[in-house]
């Protein structure tokens, strides 16, 4: 199509115009983006910088900037996800493993049950959590009665319970990339490096980490891209006891209806993300240059 | 993979005796919620000592649950009727256009699944604040058009990809418009993608619950902004009535997409 566009000026405004016509084609789905995305967005912007009477001021950011239980909610994001992703790693690290190791059939079918949790509603999830970690719940119960502990633990409405929660939630979506990552390894590899004596630890720490390292960097970054602003899981298994900028914002809105300020913690959670999101790239490009380099 | 390795069998057992612990972990929320729904006690005790479909009758005796439940299913209806098309137009026009426009527009369609819901959630408010539409329809339904139209795209590009497009090319040289060779050979032909991205979409917004949380109101709140509220002020067995219901109709979809996509 685009090779016998430069040989006839008339086949060539033909082909221009076909390419405008199909890029007409995007430009409703493009719309309603701009409508319910970015205007937002750019509303928040906006909104920080207006007073509850409508004049333009800087005393929101004064306002939420000095104060102390912001600082504290940042804290309360950044650990979090932090800890989301460790211990999405320690556990969704050798579960793909086992699974990229397991016979075709078997993975598949595995591989649904792990994935049941993405297709139930969070709200689902989050009143199981509920029922299972609370102080008369199901696991406390099996505690006490086997003996194990003398006292209910409090398990729900701080931060264990929101980390569990969170876990949970990503839990699925980390191990996709590392799994993927783990099957395209080539068993021949191992093989080869068994033959010359390597032995298993070696082979997982020299052979297969650093070959799945792509995956697993990639399930990090959705881990952090979806953790830093994770709203229903802190709000209910926190128990108002677990505050990130996420229920910080909705509380400054639905509480206080300070709009200001709410919008100011918004740009902070925006900040903080971009922030992150260009580590990620910035450690991205360090390792493909290195793996080109292996390679 | 580690079966190339000789002599793992110990570590093997290791490896998966932690697996199957994970596993368990994944699984058990949404399996404890089921034997839980069927309970004839108020109280959340499990085993249940009884059994009874009491939390189902309120549930489908209570006309807030029901208006949120009639909410929620219009307004994934009206997300998958709007979002399907305008995702198949973009795609079509992502998959013509190729090179640097395409990622472009992709960039951009992708930009709502990755903003925090939160900030997507105050915002929309903020802006239908200004308008004096918040708590309407319209309202929450943009906002679950913009997050199901990546959805949407993820199943159709794929199936348009494969797609011949010399027959649209040999539609139009024939005299078709645009309109018959979009409707009358494109449209049939990924009759099947388009129906599992209609599932998606709908389901995106059946799921959708913090813009739901802000934006709906009253009459239009939808079934996940009820659950979340009452999680937050009491637990109480009708959510897990719910939550079964819910969690059957969710793997019954997914499970036609996936039987569907394979034949």
């Amino acid at each position: 199509m685009t090779a016998t566009a430069t040989a006839d000026p008339a086949l060539a405004a033909d082909a221009l115009r076909e390419r405008r016509f199909f890029l007409s084609l995007s430009l409703p789905a493009l719309f309603i983006v701009g409508l319910a995305a970015v205007l937002p967005i750019l509303w928040i912007i906006r909104q920080s910088f207006l007073t509850t009477g409508g004049e333009y001021t800087f005393s929101n950011y004064e306002k939420v900037l000095s104060s102390g239980l912001t600082w504290s909610a940042l804290v309360t994001t950044l650990e979090l996800s932090l800890a989301t992703l460790a211990i999405c790693i320690l556990l969704g690290t050798p579960l793909a493993l086992a699974l990229a190791s397991a016979r075709p059939r078997v993975a598949n079918l595995l591989m649904a049950f792990v994935m049941l949790p993405l297709w139930t509603s969070i709200l689902v999830r989050t009143y199981g959590w509920l029922v299972l970690l609370r102080r008369d719940g199901l696991i406390n119960a099996a505690l006490t009665g086997s003996g194990l502990t003398a006292e209910p633990l409090p398990l729900v409405y701080n931060f264990t319970g929101t980390l569990i929660g969170m876990v949970h939630y990503m839990l699925p979506l980390f191990l996709l990339p590392v799994y993927a990552a783990m099957r395209d390894i080539d068993a021949n590899l191992i093989r080869a490096s068994s033959s010359m004596g390597a032995s298993l630890g070696q082979v997982i720490r020299r052979v297969i980490l650093p070959l799945s390292a792509g995956g697993i960097f990639s399930g990090s970054t959705i881990v952090f891209i979806y953790t830093i602003g994770f709203f229903i899981t802190p709000a209910v298994l926190g128990g108002g006891k677990v505050n990130p900028l996420s229920t910080r914002i909705e509380r400054t809105l639905s509480t206080f209806q300070d709009w200001g300020s709410a919008s100011v913690l918004g740009i902070l959670l925006l900040v903080v993300m971009a922030m992150i999101g260009m580590m990620f790239l910035a450690a991205r490009r360090l390792l493909t240059r290195n793996g080109a380099a292996h390679a | 993979m580690l079966e190339a390795y000789p002599d793992n069998r110990l570590f093997r057992i290791f490896l998966w005796g932690f697996s199957v612990l994970v596993m368990a972990f994944l699984m058990l929320p949404t399996l404890v919620v089921v034997p839980l729904s069927f309970s004839a006690s108020n109280l959340l005790e499990f085993p249940p000592r009884a059994y009874s479909l009491r939390w189902y009758e309120t549930f489908f005796g209570s006309a807030t649950w029901m208006t949120a439940l009639r909410t929620s299913l219009i307004l994934g209806t009206l997300t998958a009727v709007v979002a399907v098309p305008l995702g198949l137009l973009a795609c079509i026009s992502i998959n013509r256009l190729g090179g640097k426009a395409a990622i472009l527009i992709q960039g951009i369609l992708l930009t709502p699944s990755i903003v925090p819901g939160i900030l997507l959630a105050i915002g929309l408010f903020f802006v239908l604040a200004a308008q004096r539409l918040v708590g309407t329809l319209f309202g929450v339904l943009v906002g679950h058009v913009v997050l199901a139209i990546p959805v949407a795209c993820i199943v159709l590009l794929p199936a348009l990809a494969r797609f011949d497009w010399n027959q649209v090319q040999a539609a139009r040289s024939l005299g078709a418009n645009w309109a018959r060779a979009i409707g009358g050979i494109i449209v049939p032909q990924l009759q099947i993608s388009l129906l599992s991205a209609t599932l998606m979409a709908f389901l995106t917004s059946l799921d959708e619950s913090v813009i739901s949380i802000f934006v709906a109101s009253g009459q239009n709140s939808t079934l996940p902004k009820l659950m979340f509220l009452s999680l937050r002020d009491q637990i109480d067995p009708t959510i897990a009535a719910i939550s079964t219901l819910w969690t059957v109709i969710v793997v019954a979809v997914v499970l036609i997409v996936s039987l569907r996509q394979k034949s």
